[in-house]
């Protein structure tokens, strides 16, 4: 118990969070595992198959998890398919993302109850739950690190999910499975997770051996790992690690070419191609739903039918809806194309502006969650292409 | 109590209120507990009617001169209610928001101040402390337009100003009663009718966005320099300290980075249809 080591072999220094200290668990492991998080009071969070879909759910139990699965996706496409082998993490992001937990699709943000003088406002309690997400991986993690940004960044930081943050303990996944839509590669997100975590798992799988070489990101990491059965990592063990990280980046579905992207949206809004995407976009909202980094609300009000007390409800919204830009006397963004052009250039260039970074992580969500198969990356390539072609006189 | 989840209101009492016209009325707010947040001249607050919803509404007072006000138009579910309210009523309230009119930048030139409509309220707190510093400025201009002369706001107050030897004010009517005999028209058509230097002109802009932009026109025709026009715009809101996103107009937040923005930031995205 207690082994740590850097890189270098060398004690951890005292003073910093390490910054690796690599072990190897089996099977057996990733239960302590779940058991330690447990035991310190961490409700865990991790993939589990739902309705022909993987989900983020509740989980105990390492058979909890989606053995044996792998996902096929592709615009508008998305289904399940055994895997040859009994992988535990063999496929990628499905339509769950971890947003769910720290910014809730609903949650009441207060009450207010009538009292002779007028009325009395109620404030929610703190969150109960203790999160430990399970399986993150490194688009996941870049859209939590610009979740935190929308939502602490600013002077009036989001009570609620800071606290639901705070707690949150991190165990990431190096990917090891891209999708047909995954662009983690173009948008300089992924596929290798490096920091950001507590622990990160790699999944080596091999007709006889099933392992998982475990990164040490905190202090918190590192005491959990040493409460549960590890061996050290041999160079072999990390070099095969490495290997399935640079088979994932080899094999990202789609491509995204991010040069000059903030100035090319920005500068083209009167493109013929937003009304051309208008002509095949439902303005369903699916794309923002799924979107790990999409962070619009709208608050609805409810009132008790005894009129004694009222509360307030924050929602998801999309700014796919006509009601999300509304102001008295009619909506400013009626068409579904600058509605559809207002979601792409915020995600890929106004967020910037606001956040410093781009607000896409690729992975691929949107395209592969959209009815018709809108395809982000496919939307830029006809922007650009369209701009760099010669004029015809 | 200032809550520290910044979702939450402070819960305010009506202190008295003034009717403006048939659908507008002006509200003193006291807090029940603690002191008014300190706030700018062009700033909103959100207010809170119980039940109903919350909805921004830019101050018409100013800071350390008694109750918090707010004048309402009566347009839909929320500003009802608000106009409903009898003093003694209680709602919520949180703020300040947004930035403010530039006053200490104008100091030192003319000053116009051109409202349409409910434009006057916000405008109001920028006259105010200007007249209250006269000898800062040079030349003050308020121009006013409003839908018909029942509908022009501050009755009593405007007579004060419009006698005042130094502040010119020019207020025009789109449909006159028999009765008037004011100017009838446009107010941007006002502007040419204004005494002012317009290279050491500051100009603050208030109402309908059509109203605005052909405003900002005609001052940039009367050779204002676009970084000294500002414009109070206003987008659906529900958050106020960009988290929720409603506000946005091209990569700004007019909850945070506005609402008053001066026109050479905003004039590109102002020419694009639906932003
Ligand atoms: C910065 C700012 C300052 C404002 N200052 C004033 C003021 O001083 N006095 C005043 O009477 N009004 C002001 N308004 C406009 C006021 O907020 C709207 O009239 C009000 O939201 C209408 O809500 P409602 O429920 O009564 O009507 P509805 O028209 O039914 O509106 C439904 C919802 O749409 C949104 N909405 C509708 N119109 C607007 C709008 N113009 N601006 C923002 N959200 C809107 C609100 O969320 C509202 O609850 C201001 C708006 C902004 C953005
Ligand atoms: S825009 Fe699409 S690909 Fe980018 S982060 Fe959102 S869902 Fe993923
Ligand atoms: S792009 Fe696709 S998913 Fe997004 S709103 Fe349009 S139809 Fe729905
Ligand atoms: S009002 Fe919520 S982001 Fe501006």
């Amino acid at each position: 118990m207690g082994y740590h080591r850097t890189r270098e072999d060398r004690p951890l220094p005292e003073c910093h969070a390490p910054t690796a200290g690599e072990a190897i668990i089996d099977r057996e492991g990733l239960q302590a595992l779940l058991d330690a998080l447990s035991a310190r009071g961490f409700s865990v969070i991790g993939p589990r198959v739902r309705e022909e879909a993987i989900v983020y759910a509740p989980l105990r139990n390492v058979s909890d998890l989606p053995e044996g699965w792998t996902d096929r996706q592709d615009g508008g496409h998305y289904r399940l398919e055994r895997r040859g082998d009994r992988a535990l993490f063999g496929y990628a992001v499905g339509p769950h993302s971890w947003k769910q937990f720290l910014f809730p699709p609903r949650q009441r943000i207060w009450r207010a109850e009538r009292t002779e003088a007028g009325f009395d406002l109620l404030e929610e309690p703190p969150p109960s739950e203790r999160w430990a997400f399970l399986g993150v991986r490194a688009c996941e993690l870049r859209a939590l690190a610009i979740q935190d940004r929308v939502f602490l960044g600013g002077s009036l930081p989001d009570r609620s999910y800071a606290e639901r943050r705070r707690e949150l303990f991190v165990v990431a996944l190096q990917c090891g499975e891209p999708s047909g839509t995954c662009f983690c590669v173009s948008m300089g997100a992924g596929p290798k997770a490096s920091s950001g975590f507590d622990l990160a798992l790699t999944e080596m799988i091999a007709p006889n051996s099933h392992r998982f070489l475990v990164e040490v990101g905190s202090r918190a990491g590192e005491e959990i790992l040493a409460a549960i059965p590890h061996r050290p990592a041999s160079e072999a063990d990390r070099r095969e690690a490495e290997a399935v990280l640079d088979s994932t980046a080899s094999r990202m579905g789609r491509t995204l070419d991010t040069r000059g992207i903030r100035e090319l949206l920005q500068d083209h809004p009167e493109h013929p191609r937003w009304e051309e995407v208008a002509t095949r976009c439902l303005a369903c909202a699916n794309c923002t739903m799924v979107c790990p980094t999409c962070f619009c609300s709208t608050v609805e009000d409810h009132t008790a039918l005894t009129g004694e007390s009222a509360e307030r409800t924050r929602l998801w919204d999309s700014c796919f809806t006509v009601d999300f830009s509304y102001l008295h006397g009619g909506s400013v963004r009626k068409e579904i194309r600058s509605r559809y052009r207002q979601w792409m250039t915020h995600k890929l260039s106004t967020w910037f502006d606001q956040f410093g970074s781009s607000g896409c992580v690729g992975c691929g969500r949107c395209i592969t969650w959209c009815p018709v198969g809108i395809d982000i990356t496919e939307e830029v390539r006809a922007i650009r292409s369209s701009l760099s072609e010669p004029t015809h006189a | 109590m200032r809550s520290p989840d910044p979702f939450v209101p402070s819960l305010f009492r009506v202190d008295r209120v003034w009717r403006e016209s048939a659908d507008t009325v002006t509200l003193g707010l006291l807090p029940i507990q603690g002191e008014i947040p300190a706030f700018r001249s062009g700033q909103f607050f959100m207010l809170y009617a119980f039940g109903i919803g919350e909805i921004p509404v830019s101050v018409s007072g100013l800071w350390g001169q008694g109750p918090l006000l707010h004048t309402v138009r009566a347009v839909g579910p929320v500003s009802q209610a608000l106009c409903r309210l009898r003093p003694g009523d209680t709602l919520g309230v949180r703020g300040p928001y947004g930035s403010p009119w530039p006053l200490p930048q104008a100091e030192g030139g003319d000053l116009l101040l051109i409202a349409g409509g409910l434009g006057l309220a916000p405008l109001r707190s920028a006259l105010l402390p200007a007249l209250a510093e006269r000898e800062r400025y040079g030349r003050i201009a308020l121009l006013y337009g409003a839908r018909s002369p029942a509908d022009l706001l501050f009755g009593e107050e405007r007579g004060d100003w419009s006698s005042r030897g130094d502040l010119q004010v020019e207020v025009t009517v789109d449909h006159a009663s028999p009765a008037w005999r004011g100017s009838v028209g446009v107010v941007p058509a006002r502007i040419s009718h204004t005494r002012f230097a317009p290279e050491r002109a500051h100009a603050f802009v208030c109402g309908p966005e059509v109203m605005m932009r052909y405003s900002a026109a005609a001052l940039l025709g009367a050779g204002v320099p676009p970084a000294r026009i500002f414009l109070s715009l206003e987008r659906n809101m529900k958050c106020a300290f960009a988290v929720c996103g409603r506000c946005q107009f091209g990569p700004t937040f007019v909850c945070r980075d506005g609402p008053v923005f001066s026109y050479d930031r905003i004039a590109r995205l102002l020419s694009i249809r639906e932003l």
